[in-house]
C-alpha cells in the first residue's frame, strides 16, 4: 500500500509558518538592539542577555523559581492524600467525585481568581467576617502569600488527576502481598505504592510547576506590584515598556528552563510510547 | 472509623477550598448593590442586565466563535496529520512529534509573543483573524496527540482488506479507518474547543485591541471591579457545565448497568 504521508504536509506548513518561525523570530529579536527599521542596519548583540543578569531582574527571576517550587511542593503535599482517598472510593462514587474536581477547570480561570479578590480585598468575605467576630482585620491581598494561594487554587486539579489516575491502575496484589509478608502499612506505602505513583507525581509536579513560573494573570491580580513575577516581566516588556527585544531574551531564557526541566522529568516518564516527548 | 471521618473531613475541606470562589461569585450574582463589599438584597436585575449588556454579548459571540471554528479547523487538519505521521519513518515522524510538542511545553506567554511577533512581521493587523490562527495553532498538537493511539490501535491490514475488495483508497478510509479513529477525533476536538474557550494568555497578546473575548474582557475589567453582569453570566455558565456533565455521568452510569 501507498504511504500516503502528503495528507500531513498541510500540518507541516502550519507548522513551519506558526510554530518555528515565531520561535526563529524571537530568538532573532533577543540577539539585536531592538533597532529594526531598517534592514540593513540591525545590529546584533548579547547585550540582553546580560541586561537580565542584572540583581532586579535576578531577583523577580528567583521569586518566580520560588513561588512556582513552593505551589508545586504545597499541591503535591495536599494533593497526593486526595489522589489516594479518591482511588480508594468505590467506582460509582470516584466517577463523580472526580468529576467534581475538573469542573471548576470548565469555569473561566481568570473568573475564579477575580473571585479570590473578592474574598481576599480588605473589604472581602474574609475581612468582614473577622470584624463580626471581633477580631483585627487582615492584610490579604497584593502579597506573595496571595499569589501563591491563587497558584495552589488553579493548578491543584492538575497534581490531583494524574496521580489518581496511575494509582486507580495500581496492582492491588502487590499491596497485599507486602501485607502479607507483614509490611506496615507505612512501608508499604514508602516501598510499593509511592514509587510505583512515580510517573503521576512526575507529571503532576509538569503542569503545576510550568504554568506556574510563567503565570503572569494571578500575580497580576492578587500580586499587585509592577514586577512581581518573569511572566510579568516579559508581559511589561511586550505591552508597556516596549522592548521587544529584552523581552524576547527572556522569553528564550524561560523556554530553555523549561525544556532543560523537561529533560529531566521524561526520564521519569514511562508513560510515554517510542516517537513522543521532546527525548 | 476515626481514619474514615479524617478522610471524608479532608475531601470537604478540599471541596469547600476549590468551590468557595465559585460559589461566592454566585451568591453575588444576586446582590442589589453593585459593590462587592455589601450585600443590598435578593434581585435578578443582573441576568436581564446581562443581555442587554453589548461589550459582554460580543466577548461571548468572539469566544464561542473562535472555539467552534478554531477546533473544527485543528481537528481536520490535525487528523490528516496524524495518519500521514503515522505512516512515516521513524526519523522523519520523530522530528515532526518534537516539533509538534512544542506548543504543548512551551509555557502560554512564549508562544503568545512569539505569534504576536510573527504577525508584526507579516504585517498582518491583530484581531479576529490573528487570533484564530492562533488558536488553531495551540490547538492542532492535542488532535494529533489524540488521534495518533487510536491509530496505533488499528489492525494495519484492515484498509488493505478493503481495498482489496474492492474500495477506493478514499472509501476505504471513509467506511474503514475513520469510525475506528472516531473517538480519538472526538476527544482531540473536544480538547481544542475546551483549550479554545479558557485561553487568555495566547489570545491576549494576539488579538490586540481589536477584539476581545470573555477572557480579556474580564481582565481588563478585573482591576477596576467586575460588573456584577459577569458574575450572572459565569452562574449561568457554571450550572449549565454542571447539568451536562450530571447528565453524560447519568447516561454512561446507565450503560454501565446494561453491560
Amino acid at each position: 500500500m501507498k504511504k500516503r504521508t502528503w495528507i500531513s504536509y498541510p500540518y507541516v506548513l502550519w507548522m513551519i509558518i506558526f510554530t518555528l518561525i515565531p520561535i526563529l523570530l524571537v530568538l532573532f529579536l533577543s540577539l539585536t538592539d531592538g533597532r529594526l527599521y531598517k534592514l540593513g542596519e540591525i545590529q546584533f548583540t548579547l547585550d540582553n542577555f546580560k541586561r537580565f543578569l542584572q540583581p532586579i531582574y535576578l531577583d523577580v527571576f528567583k521569586r518566580s523559581l520560588t513561588l512556582a517550587g513552593l505551589s508545586t511542593i504545597i499541591c503535591l503535599l495536599l494533593g497526593y492524600p486526595m489522589a489516594m482517598i479518591l482511588s480508594r472510593m468505590e467506582p460509582r462514587k470516584r466517577n463523580i467525585v472526580s468529576l467534581l474536581f475538573v469542573l471548576p477547570m470548565w469555569m473561566n480561570f481568570l473568573l475564579r481568581t477575580y473571585a479570590w479578590m473578592t474574598l481576599l480585598g480588605r473589604n472581602g468575605v474574609i475581612n468582614r467576617f473577622l470584624q463580626t467576630i471581633g477580631l483585627p482585620t487582615l492584610n490579604l491581598m497584593y502579597n506573595d502569600g496571595a499569589v501563591l494561594l491563587g497558584m495552589i487554587y488553579n493548578f491543584i486539579p492538575f497534581m490531583i488527576l494524574p496521580i489518581y489516575s496511575v494509582l486507580i491502575k495500581l496492582d492491588e496484589s502487590l499491596i497485599e502481598a507486602s501485607y502479607d509478608l507483614g509490611a506496615s502499612k507505612f512501608k508499604t506505602f514508602m516501598r510499593i505504592i509511592f514509587p510505583l505513583s512515580l510517573p503521576g507525581v512526575i507529571s503532576g509536579i509538569t503542569m503545576v510547576f510550568m504554568p506556574a513560573v510563567s503565570t503572569f494573570v494571578i500575580s497580576n491580580l492578587l500580586g499587585g506590584g509592577k514586577y512581581s513575577l518573569i511572566g510579568n516581566l516579559i508581559e511589561q516588556q511586550f505591552l508597556k515598556v516596549d522592548d521587544w527585544s529584552f523581552g524576547s531574551a527572556i522569553s528564550i531564557i524561560m523556554m530553555i528552563i523549561i525544556l532543560i526541566f523537561m529533560a529531566f522529568t521524561a526520564k521519569y516518564d514511562k508513560d510515554k510510547e517510542g516517537g513522543g516527548g521532546l527525548w | 472509623m476515626v481514619e474514615k471521618a479524617i478522610k471524608r473531613i479532608y475531601t470537604a475541606l478540599l471541596f469547600i477550598f476549590l468551590y468557595a470562589p465559585i460559589g461566592i461569585l454566585i451568591i453575588y450574582s444576586f446582590n442589589e448593590s453593585k459593590s462587592r463589599g455589601s450585600w443590598g438584597g435578593f434581585t435578578l436585575k443582573w441576568y436581564s442586565e446581562l443581555f442587554k449588556d453589548e461589550k459582554i454579548m460580543t466577548s461571548l459571540y468572539y469566544t464561542i466563535a473562535i472555539a467552534i471554528i478554531s477546533s473544527i479547523v485543528a481537528t481536520i487538519i490535525g487528523t490528516l496529520a496524524a495518519i500521514g505521521i503515522h505512516k512515516m519513518k521513524p526519523i522523519s515522524k520523530q522530528i515532526i512529534m518534537n516539533i509538534n510538542y512544542l506548543p504543548v511545553l512551551n509555557p502560554d506567554i512564549v508562544t503568545g509573543v512569539a505569534l504576536m511577533t510573527l504577525f508584526m512581521f507579516m504585517n498582518l493587523e491583530l484581531g479576529f483573524l490573528s487570533m484564530l490562527l492562533a488558536h488553531i495553532t495551540f490547538n492542532i498538537p492535542y488532535v494529533v496527540l489524540a488521534v495518533l493511539p487510536k491509530l496505533r490501535q488499528l489492525n494495519k491490514y484492515l484498509s488493505e482488506a478493503a481495498m482489496d475488495l474492492g474500495a477506493t483508497p478514499f472509501y476505504a478510509f471513509r467506511k474503514v479507518v475513520l469510525p475506528e479513529i472516531m473517538p480519538g477525533v472526538i476527544s482531540g476536538a473536544l480538547i481544542a474547543f475546551t483549550l479554545s474557550i479558557d485561553d487568555f494568555v495566547i489570545s491576549f497578546f494576539t488579538a490586540g485591541s481589536g477584539v476581545s473575548n470573555l477572557s480579556i474582557t474580564i481582565f481588563s475589567m478585573a482591576r477596576r471591579g467586575i460588573k456584577p453582569t459577569i458574575n450572572a453570566l459565569s452562574t449561568i455558565m457554571f450550572l449549565s457545565v454542571l447539568i451536562l456533565l450530571l447528565l453524560i455521568n447519568k447516561k454512561s452510569l446507565k450503560e454501565a448497568k446494561k453491560k
